[in-house]
């Protein structure tokens, strides 16, 4: 087998923009003095007269992005997701979510693979301030394929668009010609009989390697990407659920308020069946590589695995 | 406009914020009258408006950041004819496009929503911006508290204006020296507020009476004739102004009159207003 690409998501975005300001005149990407961390430094090389540097103030960034698109602009916000929807969740809110002002925020650094900057920067809590938003659209892409699909579909998109973004290089598990993305719908990666393991982000593909692993014990695992948390694909989640009975949900994220409280609640309301959270439980994360906090907080293929099997028995 | 006419319509307006306080039986008089005037002469004379089309592209725009004080903005919309009179009786009610505070998708001329302290500024920025970037004619407004440039992201958004030299941007002080917990200068001081700005490269105006219109029509004219940076109008006003009792007291930042004090005050109005008319 061949070796499998990795591109993290933040690069795929940065990347994209500058397709999409081919494009389109009308978009604009904000920064807060972390241009070449979101990567949206390759726009600016490109189109500096439409990056709009706007040092480090989170939430002068988020008021000033309302006020172009007020003005018929389309600016992507970028900067960490702890600054995103941490420092400038009131000013995402108020002066964006309010009025339902088309502005887009990329918010890159996302979960614990942030790794050695630890805690501060490692924002496990962005899917619940988000998505409580009225009218917000979140999506959290699982590679570089779906990150450069939800960019364009962002800009297609009117109204505020939250984008989760990675720091670390994952594998492209998409690159297939016949691969369609659409905010608000779902897709099943792998088919399965035993358990239904929904993941969202980088958690895809660690959800591939736990069914792999799982299969070697003899436990047919089905993998769904839910790209987009909201809004959510109600229909497939309750569908692919009913399916198995055994509902396992799998994100980089705190579990309270995140992507698996989500699914909670569309099946507690339709279908209601025992769900099993995968994710961050309840405390802040650490410094370390990426790929080993991945494996410590069990979130790797091997530790989504061990979890999946502990909750079946 | 005369200085006679605007000081009949800024009568007209200070009638409406009472009516719309008093029917709401909550809101903020207070600082709604100390800047009644500054908005009548935005509306009336300043800028390039049109309440027939209140979206069209090329209009100036106005930001409330001192979003409480949305009954003054009201009273001045609707008597400029972006909606009736009438329904400023409506304010904060439920169901009516007259929000406590303002609501860019709800109400005729407002351009953007606010209330939030210190997110009203930065708004107004990224029109200036816009603006700028789209070598477009409009200016840009926006009024703020001086309670509320207690909120950092008031110089967070100077600090980028003035990087960004935004001279299509004026920024409005109304200096009525109260905030809700007391005398800006015990709670939390923000003097001296023009050095403040100088230091964030802006020109400054200072205004020694905010609610006198020839003083208003020189600060707006210098402001407009600035070029290469944003301007400050730092106006010094009377809280609760146009109303007796209402004048210069704290407690009056966010309460509404009851039924006596309601008459008395359209009462004094009226008679403001009559004067007015017979000068």
């Amino acid at each position: 087998m061949s070796e499998i690409k990795k591109i993290a998501t933040r690069q795929s975005y940065g990347e994209e923009l500058v397709e999409l300001g081919k494009e389109h005149d009308d978009l604009l990407v904000l920064d807060a003095d972390l241009a070449e961390a979101t990567k949206t430094a390759i726009f600016r090389k490109a189109f500096p007269e439409r990056h709009i540097d706007c040092g480090i103030q989170e939430a002068d960034m988020m008021g000033i992005a309302a006020g172009l698109a007020s003005c018929g602009k389309v600016p992507f916000c970028s900067t960490f997701a702890m600054f995103a929807a941490g420092r400038a969740y009131e000013q995402v809110r108020n002066s964006i979510g309010y009025p339902h002002l088309n502005v887009k925020i990329g918010a890159t650094h996302a979960g614990i693979s942030v790794g050695e900057d630890g805690a501060t920067h490692q924002c496990l809590e962005d899917i619940a301030l988000m998505r409580v938003i009225p009218g917000m659209v979140v999506i959290n892409p699982a590679d570089d394929v779906e990150a450069r699909a939800a960019v364009r579909a962002a800009y297609e998109y009117e109204g505020p668009v939250y984008l989760r973004f990675g720091r670390l290089a994952v594998p492209v598990i998409n690159d297939r010609p016949d691969y369609k993305f659409e905010i608000g719908k779902g897709y099943v990666v792998k088919e399965g009989s035993d358990v239904t393991i929904f993941a969202t982000g980088l958690e895809v593909d660690a959800a591939n390697t736990a069914a792999e692993l799982l299969a070697k014990d003899g436990i047919s695992a089905e993998i769904v990407n839910i790209h987009t948390i909201k809004p959510i694909d109600k229909d497939l989640i309750i569908k692919e659920a009913e399916k198995t009975g055994k509902v396992v949900t799998v994100e980089e994220h705190s579990v309270i308020g995140g992507f698996g409280s989500a699914v909670c609640e569309v099946l507690s309301e339709n279908s209601p069946l025992p769900v099993k959270r995968i994710g961050v439980y309840d405390r802040f994360g650490e410094s370390g590589p990426a790929v080993e906090l991945l494996h410590k907080y069990k979130l790797d293929g091997e530790g989504i695995a061990e979890q999946v099997k502990a909750y079946l028995q | 406009m005369t200085d006679q006419e605007l000081k009949i319509k800024a009568n007209e307006v200070r009638k409406g914020i009472i009516e719309g306080v008093y029917n709401a039986k909550s809101g903020h008089p207070g600082g709604s009258l100390s800047a009644a005037d500054v908005l009548t002469y935005l509306y009336f004379e300043e800028m390039n408006i049109d309440p027939k089309n209140p979206d069209k592209a090329d209009r100036d725009r106005f930001v409330l950041s001192k979003g409480h004080n949305a009954p003054a903005l009201y009273a001045v919309l609707a008597n400029r004819g972006y909606f009736p009179v009438e329904d400023l009786k409506t304010l904060r009610h439920t169901g009516s496009y007259l929000q406590g505070h303002p609501c860019k998708n709800e109400t005729p001329g407002v351009d953007a929503s606010s209330g939030s302290l210190g997110q009203g500024i930065s708004v107004a920025v990224g029109m200036a911006l816009a603006g700028k970037m789209d070598n477009a004619t409009y200016r840009v407004y926006t009024l703020l508290g001086d309670g509320e440039i207690e909120e950092g992201q008031v110089w967070e958004a100077s600090m980028f204006a003035g990087t960004r030299h935004l001279d299509n941007l004026c920024v409005i002080v109304d200096n009525n020296g109260l905030q809700i917990d007391g005398p800006i200068e015990d709670v939390d001081s923000p003097y001296p507020i023009a050095d403040k700005f100088r230091a964030f490269n802006f020109h400054t105006i200072e205004v020694a009476d905010g609610n006198d219109f020839s003083q208003l029509r020189d600060a707006f004219a210098e402001a407009r004739d600035t070029k290469g940076a944003p301007t400050a109008i730092i106006m010094k006003t009377l809280k609760g102004k146009g109303v007796s009792y209402m004048e210069g007291q704290v407690g009056w930042h966010g309460k509404a009159p009851n039924e006596e004090q309601y008459k008395q005050a359209m009462d004094e109005l009226e008679k403001a207003g009559e004067a007015l008319c017979q000068k």
